[in-house]
């Protein structure tokens, strides 16, 4: 086996991948390699033709494809090292991490410091326990969007989509444009789950039916996808039987939620959070294990590739410092929990080290009109507070911290209300 | 690509490439016979041989006396030698029967009674007390340890068969519907399929839930198949809440909802039994998950329905309470049919046992000096051990590239799936017998690589890839002028 040791190592070259290794390698950290296990750099930002990326980070609006690109121009002007076709199969705590690819076998890399950078996976239909048959046409929404705008198949003409998130949403509209017909988009909430916007570009543009608080019941076909019963659901949550109603089609997509995927995270015995499914991690992305560090969906599914590349290039700058030795070992840590109207708070915990402003990514529980998302100390002292017009799970808001405000030993905690008061400085 | 076609006559042509069928056929290869194999679905394994419990029982349950009950022992007997010679993995982990409440108790006390009848051995009773501490996620009053349980992939189990028999002389032929039985006065001429005629000495109907159909065929049908649904639910690999097999105490008809551990790591929960009057109906229900975990939670409390990652349904092949094994009024004709549980544990002696019945047939039977028992193991990459995964990439560095994440399958071993006697040539025939898509992102990740390959070996267009045979092809595209804006 071979065996080599270098300092910095990224495991996936998608956003989150590329801009930790970029922000590394700028911060002078020449041996820096990305193991990733696909043929292209990119991650899951190639099979992204459509529009909406890049507002934030470049101010343009770019398609997947011409984000991914900036950073993998950047990638190979600086010639910073990588293995495509490289799968790692375990990392252990001591960092030594097991590779295998075609190329160069089974191989062990010895790192400084890595960056978790895998993203994540999609909520299947076993996993929603939908009864029914099991035939051909039953699709994820992330691989329909490869099998359609990587590979060229479209794998359907009559569509159903469960569940409102994203890359359904997208899905919808990429698969009209192809020919096929959405009949409809099937969501339990009684919100989509995914951005406004698309809400708004990828279904009532295309007069594609939203069915809210809604659920599907049963997938039937013997062979092939025939149809799919919805249901309406009850104030309980149940389906309502009696108003029940079979929409035929031959393929459904699911897109109903996205997973963090920490296989090899366990692996290396990272502390993961079980309401995110990613690991704990603190204001400078490093997880429970000294020197690996988390960035990306990984940590938990963002739904702005802005905010993955800003977030890894914190990851790749304190990575940097931790192979210089410069990190503090064990600082101590402000915790920080999700309260009333918060489903989650990333960074898990402050660092006590170190001063400066820690920008928090909250998501929202429910949609609120007129929310406050405030963060709580000891006593519940109010430390910081910020007003917005509206607020949806599908949209992670963030609140900005001084370290210097916190007091030492207190627990935080960020909370989102509505209030009566009406919002005007909020956009 | 196709199987061949069958030749036009045969010694012995099996009807169904379930466990049964196949097991016959290695068994009848190991004679100076020509065998075909017959099967109407797309793969060897698919009908209830794909989808049941995949445990080989001790072999208290049947009614001593029975048929079952003799071919279980028999069986049970046999499988570990069996597994040995065909590379199958065959892990002996134990299973136990449980009292739920004190009110069960006695129950125990009359299956004790049977096992020695039935001469199961090492059985033994056990109380609530010591039943937790070797099962601490286990609820009961107590127990019935049963040590001779095991649990295999029986997919795996069907593929080193058929492989095995194919090595061996075995013609096998999917997708190859019996149409029709040929009998003349009273006997057997041979069976008409879409390919052509085969003539045959003797037919073995072996054909499962259709098996009452196949001897209508032959006129030879004195019993009705009433399948009988079972559900389960597969748990995520991460689960693992018991180590042996949990039965609750049976009824007369079922075993009950069980909580069994696989021999690749997951825990499987079921399954329920209910009639259903559609051969084609192999639908989970929203009862049906109900009932599986509410039974199997109040077995083994910390199952949650959220652990579930996949379900399927298999139907029983019920014709009464006892096998039906032997020959019919058409000369040449045997029936193997009714076979439901213990019918996995019985299959190797059912097999031997229709040896005996082919001999009565048409004569004493030549035993052949070249038969090879042995089909060479093929280990799963992911249970190797990171040196031995090392040296295989270093052989075939095809291995090197890992093409289902989740279950870490290789592109080796995708090909060698692919390539070989008795090959997949659909995703499920890969799934089955590589475990690619059957992990917890059950194929989103893997399913668009596993297609180009599929495509490329088999030559064809990803559009004629099927999920399992013709009529569940993957992709159905729009027209191409579909849209009309």
């Amino acid at each position: 086996m071979r065996c080599t040791t270098t300092d910095l190592v990224i495991i996936g070259a998608g956003p989150a991948g590329l801009a930790a290794a970029l922000e590394a390698r700028r911060r002078g950290i020449e041996r820096t390699f990305i193991l990733e296990r696909d043929e292209r750099l990119g991650g899951i930002l190639p099979q992204c033709i459509h529009l909406g990326f890049g507002l934030h980070y470049f101010g343009e609006e770019l398609t997947g494809c011409e984000y991914a690109q900036r950073f993998i121009g950047d990638v190979e002007a600086l010639d910073v090292a990588r293995r495509l076709r490289c799968m790692v199969l375990e990392i252990t705590p001591g960092r030594a991490i097991y590779a295998a690819s075609k190329a160069r076998g089974m191989e062990r890399i010895e790192a400084g410091a890595i960056v978790l950078a895998m993203g994540c996976r999609e909520r299947t239909r076993g996993a929603l326990r939908i009864p029914g048959t099991r035939p051909a046409g039953i699709y994820t929404a992330g691989t329909a969007q490869r099998l359609v705008n990587i590979e060229g198949i479209i794998p359907g003409t009559r569509f159903v989509i469960i569940g409102s998130g994203d890359i359904g949403l997208i899905m919808a509209r990429r698969l009209t444009l192809s020919g096929a017909t959405v009949e409809a988009v099937v969501e339990m909430m009684p919100y989509p789950g995914g951005l406004m916007r698309n809400v708004v570009q990828c279904l009532h543009d295309f007069d594609i039916p939203l069915h809210l608080r809604h659920t599907v019941t049963r997938i039937d076909g013997p062979v092939r996808v025939e149809g799919v019963t919805i249901a309406p659901l009850d104030d309980a949550g149940k389906p309502i039987a009696t108003q029940a109603r079979r929409l035929a089609c031959d393929t459904v997509l699911v897109s109903a939620g996205l997973i963090p995927e920490n296989e090899l995270s366990k692996t290396a015995g990272v502390q993961l959070d079980p309401r995110t499914g990613g690991a704990i991690v603190d204001d400078v992305m490093q997880t429970s294990v000294p020197g690996i560090f988390a960035a990306g969906d990984v940590v938990y599914p963002h739904d702005l590739v802005d905010a993955v590349s800003t977030e890894a290039e914190v990851a790749g700058r304190a990575a940097a410092r931790f192979i210089r030795g410069e990190m503090v070992a064990e600082p101590q840590w402000w915790p920080m929990e999700a309260g009333d109207g918060a489903r989650m708070v990333i960074p898990q915990r402050i660092r006590a080290d170190g001063d400066g402003e820690v920008q928090l990514a909250v998501r929202p529980a429910s949609p609120m009109q007129n929310a406050v998302l405030t963060l709580h100390g000891a006593d519940n002292r109010i430390i910081a507070q910020r007003r917005r017009r509206a607020v949806w799970p599908a949209e992670v808001e963030t609140l900005t911290v001084d370290k210097g405000a916190l007091r030492p030993g207190e627990r935080l905690r960020v909370t989102i209300a509505e209030s009566p008061h009406e919002d005007r400085t909020s956009l | 690509m196709t199987d061949p076609a069958p030749p036009l006559s045969a010694d012995v042509v099996v009807i169904g490439a379930g466990v049964v069928g196949c097991f016959i056929a290695r068994e009848l290869v190991q004679y100076d016979l020509t065998v075909v194999l017959l099967e109407k679905r797309s793969d060897v394994g698919a009908g209830t041989s794909g989808a049941n419990s995949a445990v080989v029982h001790a072999g208290i349950d049947p009614r001593p006396g029975t048929l079952m009950a003799e071919l279980n022992r028999a069986g049970a007997d046999a499988f570990p030698a069996v597994c040995q010679q065909l590379g199958v993995d065959l892990a002996m982990i134990g299973g136990y029967i449980v009292a739920k409440d004190d009110s069960e108790l006695p129950i125990l006390d009359r299956l004790l009674e049977r096992s020695r009848h039935n001469r199961v051995p090492n059985v033994r009773l056990i109380t609530g007390q010591e039943l937790r501490e070797r099962q601490p996620a286990v609820r009961g009053a107590g127990a019935i340890h049963v040590p001779h349980t095991g649990v295999l992939d029986v997919h795996q189990l069907v593929f080193a068969l058929a492989e095995n028999a194919a090595q061996n002389g075995a013609v096998i032929c999917r997708e190859c519907p019996v149409e029709a039985v040929l009998v003349r006065n009273g006997h057997l001429r041979g069976v008409l399929t879409p390919a052509g005629e085969v003539a045959a000495r003797v037919v073995i109907n072996a054909a499962g839930v259709d098996s009452d159909e196949v001897a209508g065929m032959a006129g030879a049908c004195d019993f009705t198949i009433t399948p009988c649904k079972g559900e389960y639910y597969v748990l995520d690999k991460a689960v693992k809440p018991v180590s042996s097999v949990i039965h609750p105490v049976p009824t007369e008809r079922t075993k009950g909802i069980c909580v069994i551990p696989t021999v690749d790591g997951n825990t499987l929960i079921g399954p329920t039994a209910h009639d259903v009057s559609d051969k084609a109906d192999l639908s989970t229900t929203e009862a049906g998950l109900a009932e599986a975990h509410s039974s199997a939670a109040a077995l083994c409390p910390p199952i949650e329905l959220t652990d579930v990652i996949a379900a399927y349904a298999g139907l029983r092949a019920v014709a009464g309470d006892d096998f039906i094994i032997g020959p019919t009024k058409v000369g040449g004709f045997i029936n193997v049919a009714g076979i439901k549980s213990p019918g996995l544990t019985a299959a190797p002696a059912i097999a031997h046992r229709v040896v005996a019945l082919v001999a009565e047939q048409i004569g004493p039977l030549r035993q052949r000096t070249d038969f090879d028992p042995v089909r060479p193991p093929r280990p799963r990459f992911s249970t190797l051990s990171g040196e031995k995964q090392a040296e295989l990439i270093a052989q075939d560095d095809e291995h090197g590239e890992i093409v289902c994440r989740c279950e870490t399958v290789t592109r080796a071993e995708v090909r060698a799936a692919i390539r070989g006697p008795v090959g997949a040539r659909s995703l499920d025939g890969l799934k089955y017998r590589t475990r690619a898509g059957m992990g917890r992102c059950q194929g989103a990740f893997c399913l668009p690589r596993v297609v180009k390959i599929l495509a490329g070996e088999l030559d064809i267009s990803p559009l004629e890839l099927t999920k399992f045979g013709s009529g569940s092809e993957l992709f159905i595209p729009p027209e191409a002028d579909a849209w009309d804006p």
